[in-house]
């Protein structure tokens, strides 16, 4: 008998060695979560959200606990995209992960400059584009709010972008408006969309923050179910509180071809690791009947 | 003074995670002792690392503690022991574990304190359960050939690591309490010159709250010693991944930037925070 080897993922004309990534902000520089299994294991690391400039991130509290979630508002710290390709990219590529770099900007310039910086530097497999920060406002990025905000921004770093760096729109888990938002992004030229972000909540102190963790799930599967039933054709990354592997079967079972495993890495740093390696089962068993 | 006498222990090896078993807990003063098996991780244990636990799965925000002891425990090797103050939600979970309980522990975590290349004369200062490492350091000092001198502090007797154990560890310790019940009646910042001159201190280990550590590397600063402050603040992932218990200090190259207390402490050297902006 042969032994299947993990069947692999086709992510907007990318090949995975499987569904399981990284969501943004939740892995650290990377470094940190190697330590708990190796990155190559997963379809993809996906970066924290990096910026033009540098960004020491936000006042204290950042992170509070909510029953089942957690409540967070970092500023999105990082050493700002000139640092992160000099230091953060190649370890993670001799690592052999796989990088989705995230990107943030606070204008359309912005965001078109770091693609042009980004596609010239090897090794990246493909960009997402935050456009649901929970407080975009708050944090002085570009505020999308409406779809076409988040049109413009994909079509700003689509164009300055090489061939064959696909996109990745990732959008907030906002039932009302989550398939009208994905079908601007893809028409705009996203190669597909992740559902979802953080939902906009508060800090017990009222600053504006996301809510993250199994808390969301429910909210976001429903935005996964209703995106892939209004848009057969779109790939969905599902993303929000997965934190089991039968979690992330129901998002799949939903339409999802890939899912992003954030918060669950803050409560067990190797959940990522355990949910891609149980789900390689399943479709090692999967490819087995289908050949048999 | 021109050489550094510290030095960063190397090649720290990658924490664990792994599952835990509750193996001993024992009540001492206003606290809780806990002895838990946690395969794996007493062997890369050093002073100053900590271990992060999980009480329970709608909890996202993992609980850190202070490893206190690594020691043999008939039938599970090597254990580690924590001290527990059940103060919050998830503090008096873990206080209400019955033995035999199993937890998700990750560790050891942050970076260690730094050890004295020669035996030079240490001061250690631990403000009630944040003197829980201290006495694993102290051991390691007294290996080295080091002199050492420890300070307990808290706000009343029922608040201070074993003041036994600390004279088993240390050639002499100061006892200060707030409220005066025992030793003298006061703060940190109010013996710690004293200590330090007394002693000869070419190096001092702090770990509490941060008006006491700002109080240490002050002391410290001017009495012409190094200063290692551990710094306690509430963390999220305690793994580096969440940059959620940002620090502020001084970068090697002089310029201020915000590090993680989990990953890039909780040991820092104390003239390198910057006091004045930690959140408290």
């Amino acid at each position: 008998m042969t032994v299947a080897g993990p069947p692999n993922v086709e992510l907007a004309g990318l090949t995975l060695v499987g569904p399981v990534l990284t969501a943004a902000g939740c892995g650290g520089t990377g470094r940190e979560l190697a330590a708990y299994g190796p990155l190559d294991r997963l379809g993809a690391f996906v970066t924290r959200s990096i910026s033009l400039n540098a960004r020491p991130g936000g006042a204290l509290p950042r992170i509070v606990e909510t029953p089942s979630g957690l409540v967070h508002a970092t500023g999105l710290p990082n050493p700002g995209i000139d640092q992160f390709l000099a230091t953060e990219l190649p370890w993670l590529l001799q690592e052999g992960a796989r990088v989705i770099v995230s990107i943030v900007g606070s204008s359309l310039g912005e965001y078109a400059e770091l693609a042009r910086r980004l596609g010239r530097a090897p090794g990246v497999s493909a960009i997402e584009v935050n456009l649901s920060s929970p407080d975009a406002m708050g944090s002085g990025f570009f505020d999308v709010r409406e779809p076409f905000h988040a049109a413009g921004a994909v079509s700003a770093v689509q164009r300055d972008l090489p061939r064959g760096v696909p996109v990745l729109a990732k959008l907030r888990p906002d039932v009302l408006r989550v398939v009208e938002t994905a079908r601007t992004v893809l028409d705009a030229g996203a190669a597909a969309v992740v559902v979802g972000n953080a939902l906009p909540a508060a800090l017990p102190d009222g600053r504006p923050a996301g809510l993250s963790g199994p808390a969301v799930r429910p909210l976001s599967l429903r935005c996964v179910t209703e995106v892939r039933g209004a848009l057969p054709d779109a790939q969905i990354v599902g993303a929000g509180g997965i934190s089991t592997t039968d979690d992330a079967r129901s998002f799949l079972a939903a339409g999802a071809v890939a899912v992003q495993i954030g918060t669950a890495l803050l409560h067990d740093p190797t959940s990522a690791a355990r949910i891609a390696a149980e789900l390689a089962v399943d479709a090692a068993h999967d490819q087995e009947r289908i050949s048999s | 003074m021109t050489t550094a006498p510290v030095v960063q222990a190397a090649g720290r090896l990658a924490p664990l995670h792994v599952r835990g078993e509750l193996l001993a807990a024992r009540r001492v003063g206003a606290y809780h002792h806990l002895t838990l098996a946690a395969p794996g991780i007493p062997a890369r244990f050093r002073p100053g690392t900590f271990v992060a636990l999980s009480v329970g799965e709608t909890h996202l925000a993992r609980r850190a503690f202070w490893i206190h002891q690594v020691k043999p425990m008939g039938g599970y090797g090597a254990t580690i022991q924590i001290v527990v103050a059940p103060v919050g939600v998830g503090t008096r979970w873990l206080a209400d574990l019955g033995v035999g309980a199993t937890l998700e522990v990750t560790g050891p975590l942050g970076r260690p304190f730094a050890l004295p290349k020669e035996p030079v004369s240490c001061v250690l200062i631990g403000e009630e359960y944040a003197a829980a490492p201290l006495f694993p350091l102290a051991e390691r000092l007294r290996e080295r050939g080091c002199r050492v001198s420890m300070v307990v502090a808290g706000r009343d007797e029922a608040h201070l690591l074993s003041t036994l154990e600390a004279k088993r560890s240390a050639r002499s310790v100061t006892v200060v309490t707030r409220d005066g019940s025992i030793g003298h009646k006061g703060e940190v910042a109010d013996v710690v010159a004293d200590v330090l001159r007394r002693e000869e201190a070419a190096v001092v280990y702090g770990v509490g709250t941060v008006p006491s550590l700002h109080a240490v590397a002050a002391a410290a600063e001017e009495h012409g010693a190094w200063s290692q402050t551990a710094i306690e603040q509430p963390l999220t992932c305690a793994t580096g991944l969440c940059h959620g218990c940002a620090v502020p200090v001084v970068g090697e190259d002089g310029a201020p930037r915000l590090a993680r207390a989990c990953a890039d402490g909780p040991v820092f050297r104390g003239d390198r925070v910057r006091w004045n902006e930690v959140a408290t």
